[in-house]
């Protein structure tokens, strides 16, 4: 088996004991990096000499009998993560001259734990889109199909793990970010519960929508990710104090009497009907192994579009606000004045769709319009917590696809925003709500995978990776290999 | 035409909180430009504020001192506009739910009214940073030092009618916000901006005016003199069938004018809305009674003791019990003399004036308590007269040394040696003698003004040292003779 064809667990197990060194692991990536990312653009830097730097540095201590317990095992970071010294671009040309000078807590958690750092992957500009296509760095192709998009926003995350090109990557999720990008390039992803990771040094889009999460090839190394990028953080007030959960423990568990909640909204008369079949067959595998089916309703999901992009927006407009051209990133040729700074730097340094929000959530929370519009959105959004909490009170887990679509054409919907916002109409929601839910690659059609979202209760996360781990044990989806990323 | 003038304040004290209230930057004054401006307080990109609980804790302080309602939950919100002194495009404010909601402050006047003034609310937020347009070549020059300062804004009604009226709060406010120790009360620094809102209207008229407002005042004296300038023009266009548009408005000390800044067509949409990076804040009752019994005392509470305790007057208990630093200083002086009514007399006659005269304030007078209460010891126990006193205090000014050195090296001591004193005023009446004699032969009344004379030429001979109740005594026995 090649190195790339390694989980992250048999990468972390090798070379703790020694089977290979962390700069044989790592330099194998950064060879098929080179040799493949041309086509994929799933990177915008690939930091080799650190990369390097580091991989000796954990084969030192692995010599020392030391090093965290990741030590060695090359990921990448996707580049909303700040990361000291290195350019921090979110895609966007605002940033593609910001060098961070702080790392975010994801990087020095996961650093601290010993990971060797690739490189940055592409998204859209600041996590905006659904596509990759927004990104300044020009569009991630999907490796199952290169004239297909990854999804998005992280789409570089999902495409380089697919593609093997990384066994394992970092990924935000604000509407659905981790989950769309996961089903539509094969891979596991999953999204925490809202405040379990630190969003410190994460590039804010909606504050308080926008969790950190793993993308992995499997459930059980989302959860060995996971585990270190979790725990409370003194720096980000909405981060979560209380004790971290183990992930890895219950893993194995049976899921005998597990009950699974299917919501009818999940499931809508025009969904693709091939999508909604391999849904079921995947669920079915679940009820083999002894779950219960239910259905349920989640009545106010409906509405989870339209709200979101009154919240995300709004928060955005604000969250942008601070790049202005004054202290960092883009600056505009030969300002005349500081209107004219403002005014052209920002024009100039965000793309569309970033500004195309901007202005959306500026309306929104324009004077004489907050009370019909954010103000109503933030009703709705408790409207959907509560039909979750009620769902919650008869299922465990709530499962169905994790988008309404295979991954479509570059170019297919970019001039289209609104049939591109509804491209995550089933993982909107679970931000809203702020619970942790994953997607896993749940069968193929037409030579494309197909996500199945599986969303706990809060700090669940390991109840949905016990299930979908117990369902990868028992299927072979999530191992299969785009037919591009042969041997180098 | 009768007109009536409608003020109400809105007042920004910083808090002298170590840290900044969303980042741990110092709040020091005067360090070089952007030393303490830490990723949060420049808004790098994924930075996030976290609260400061000091900052909080002399929020609820202030609302205490006034008798306000401390709201149990309050939440923090964005402000939104753009400008370069303010690093995130927002300042984080409290809008909807302040931490201090609705109390009363008493102010008092000149002639001894008094008058209630309301406070609508007060709340957390941040400062913003300091542009600077000299010495950048027609640039600009950003010093994020002060970013993340924080503050609490305190909002009257408009509940003042008159300039005097308005500079009484606003010097009541100094005293409580000093005296709770929440704020070092450096006008000169901007640790506390008065925003005045000033509109008239005629006299019987129930409806407001429209205001304008004038920002940034930071010395009791500019707000005086932009209140009144304000009026007057307001005043003057009415009179002249003009209407006041509401504006923003600059005063200029130098030049005693204010101009407009903008009116309230070109206002900012804020696009308030709550900051999703901060949790509400709680506060429970128990953290609300434990800073009540941490509450220090209070200026009206001082004032009433030191009428009590050392038998001033009104007038002078206010002078001295306004300011924290005055009070203390007046205590210990009060200590080392012992005579409460002599250190008030000192304190408020002969330092005030010297203070004022080179624009100090009590904390830098040159002149330490326990010298000044040196000089009043040595005052009573006659080694120096009060006029001699007054030297004295001069040279402890100048640095010359403790009042006792002073007395010492200068030989200033009185003198009080009775033949000594006998054989000068026996030497003064022979060199005078058709003054003496007249004396002699003159009235009662004739005497009293011839007295002074002697008492004069005595004086000159002694430089000034002689007891002046022994040469009284020995002029008197000595003419009569």
């Amino acid at each position: 088996m090649s190195l790339h064809d390694k989980s992250l667990t048999q990468l972390r197990d090798g070379i703790q004991q020694g089977d290979f060194s962390s700069r044989e692991v790592t330099e194998h990536f950064l060879a098929r990096i080179k040799k493949h990312d041309a086509q994929l653009n799933s990177f915008i830097s690939v930091t080799e000499e650190r990369a390097l730097q580091q991989a000796d540095a954990a084969d030192q201590a692995r010599q020392k009998n030391q090093g965290g317990v990741l030590n060695g095992v090359p990921i990448a970071h996707k580049d909303i993560f700040c990361t000291r010294g290195i350019r921090t671009s979110c895609a966007s040309r605002m940033l593609d001259n910001f060098i961070s000078p702080y790392d975010a807590t994801v990087v020095d958690k996961l650093g601290n734990a010993g990971i060797v750092t690739l490189g940055k992957t592409n998204m859209d500009e600041f996590a905006m889109g659904s596509s990759n296509e927004t990104s300044f760095y020009g569009p991630v192709k999907n490796p199952w199909d290169l004239e297909r998009v990854p999804g998005g926003s992280s789409g570089g995350s999902a495409a380089a793990v697919a593609a093997r090109l990384a066994p394992a990557a970092t990924g935000t999720d604000t509407g659905g970010s981790i989950r769309q990008p996961a089903a539509l390039c094969g891979i596991t992803g999953l999204k925490p519960t809202y405040g379990t990771v630190s969003r410190w040094g994460m590039i804010a889009f909606a504050s308080s929508l926008d969790q950190a999460g793993p993308m992995a090839r499997s459930a059980e190394d989302c959860a060995l990710l996971l585990q270190n990028m979790v725990g409370h953080d003194e720096k980000d007030s909405t981060c979560l104090n209380r004790a971290v959960d183990n992930y890895l423990s219950d893993l194995d568990n049976d899921i005998n009497g597990l009950t699974i909640g299917l919501p009818e909204e999940f499931f809508p008369a025009d969904l693709n009907g091939n999508i909604a079949d391999v849904t079921r067959k995947a669920i079915a595998e679940l009820e083999k192994q002894g779950a219960k089916v239910v259905s349920i309703s989640l009545p106010s999901v409906k509405l989870s579009v339209p709200t979101y992009y009154v919240i995300a927006p709004a928060e955005a407009s604000s969250n942008l606000s601070r790049f202005d051209g004054v202290r960092y990133g883009y600056r505009c040729e030969d300002p005349s004045d500081l209107m004219d700074l403002y005014k052209r730097s920002r024009s100039e340094g965000f793309g569309d769709e970033v500004k195309r929000r901007i202005l959306v959530g500026t309306y929104a929370l324009s004077h004489g319009y907050y009370d019909a519009y954010y103000l109503k959105a933030q009703k709705v959004r408790r409207l959907i917590r509560d039909d979750f909490a009620r769902a919650f009170e008869k299922v465990d887990v709530i499962a169905g696809p994790t988008s309404p679509e295979l991954a479509f054409g570059l170019g297919a919907k970019k001039d289209d925003p609104i049939t591109m916002y509804m491209a995550d109409v089933f993982t909107i929601a679970v931000n809203l709500a702020g619970l942790p839910a994953l997607s896993m690659p749940g069968g193929f059609i037409d030579g494309l995978p197909v996500g199945v979202q599986l969303i706990g209760n809060y700090f669940r996360e390991g109840q949905i990776l016990n299930a979908a781990h117990r369902f990868q044990l028992a299927t072979d989806w999530h191992t299969q290999a785009p037919t591009f990323a042969g041997d180098i | 035409m009768q007109w009536e003038t409608v003020i109400g304040l809105e007042v920004h004290v910083q808090l002298n909180t170590q840290t900044k209230i969303f980042s741990g930057s110092s709040t020091q004054v005067g360090a070089e430009a952007n030393s303490q401006a830490s990723l949060i307080d420049l808004g790098m990109p994924g930075t996030l504020p976290v609260l400061n609980r000091e900052a909080v804790n002399k929020a609820i302080l202030f609302g205490l001192a006034i008798n306000a309602d401390i709201n149990r939950h309050s939440a923090f919100e964005r402000k939104n506009y753009f400008y370069p002194d303010l690093p995130k495009g927002y300042q984080t404010t409290q809008l909807e739910h302040p931490i201090v909601g609705a109390g009363i402050v008493e102010i008092e006047l000149a002639d001894g009214r008094k008058k209630n003034v309301r406070i609508h609310h007060a709340h957390l937020e941040e400062d913003a940073g300091k542009s600077l347009h000299e010495d950048f070549h027609g640039m600009s020059g950003i010093d994020l030092n002060r970013a993340g300062t924080p503050l609490i804004e305190i909002v009257s009604e408009p509940d003042l009618s008159t300039s005097e009226e308005a500079v009484a709060f606003a010097r009541k406010l100094h005293s409580i916000v000093t005296s709770i120790g929440i704020c070092d009360g450096e006008m000169s620094q901007g640790s506390l901006r008065f925003d005045v809102n000033v509109s008239v209207r005629l006299k019987g008229e129930e409806k407001l005016g429209t205001r304008t407002e004038t920002k940034n005042l930071n010395s009791f004296k500019f707000m005086e003199r932009a209140i009144a300038l304000e009026v007057e023009r307001q005043i003057d266009v009415l009179e002249d069938g003009g209407t006041i548009t509401q504006e923003t408005r600059l005063f200029d000390a130098d030049t005693n004018t204010a101009r407009a800044m903008r009116s309230k067509e070109d206002a900012n949409d804020y696009r308030y809305f709550p900051c999703p990076d901060l949790l509400p804040v709680n506060v429970s009752e128990a953290e609300i009674e434990a800073l009540r019994d941490a509450l220090p005392e209070l200026p009206d509470t001082r004032k009433a003791r030191f009428i009590e305790q050392y038998s001033l007057s009104s007038y002078d208990a206010d002078m001295l019990a306004g300011d924290l630093n005055m009070a203390n200083y007046f205590e210990a002086v009060v200590t080392q003399a012992n005579d409460a009514k002599l250190a008030a007399n000192w304190v408020t006659g002969e330092l005030a004036a010297r203070l004022n005269a080179s624009d100090l304030n009590i904390q830098n007078s040159p002149v330490s308590a326990t010298d000044l209460g040196q000089i009043i010891v040595r005052l009573k126990d006659d080694t120096i007269s009060s006029k001699i006193a007054k030297q004295v205090l001069e040279a402890c000014w100048n640095g010359e040394g403790s009042p006792d050195q002073v007395i010492e090296a200068k030989g200033l001591k009185q003198m009080s040696d009775s033949g000594e004193l006998e054989k000068i005023v026996d030497q003064l009446i022979a060199d005078n003698a058709t003054q003496a004699q007249a004396y002699r032969d003159a009235d009662e009344n004739k005497r009293k003004k011839m007295f002074g004379f002697f008492v004069g030429q005595a004086m000159k001979a002694t430089q000034g040292k002689a007891n002046p109740q022994q040469i009284n005594a020995l002029l008197e026995k000595k003419l009569t003779q």
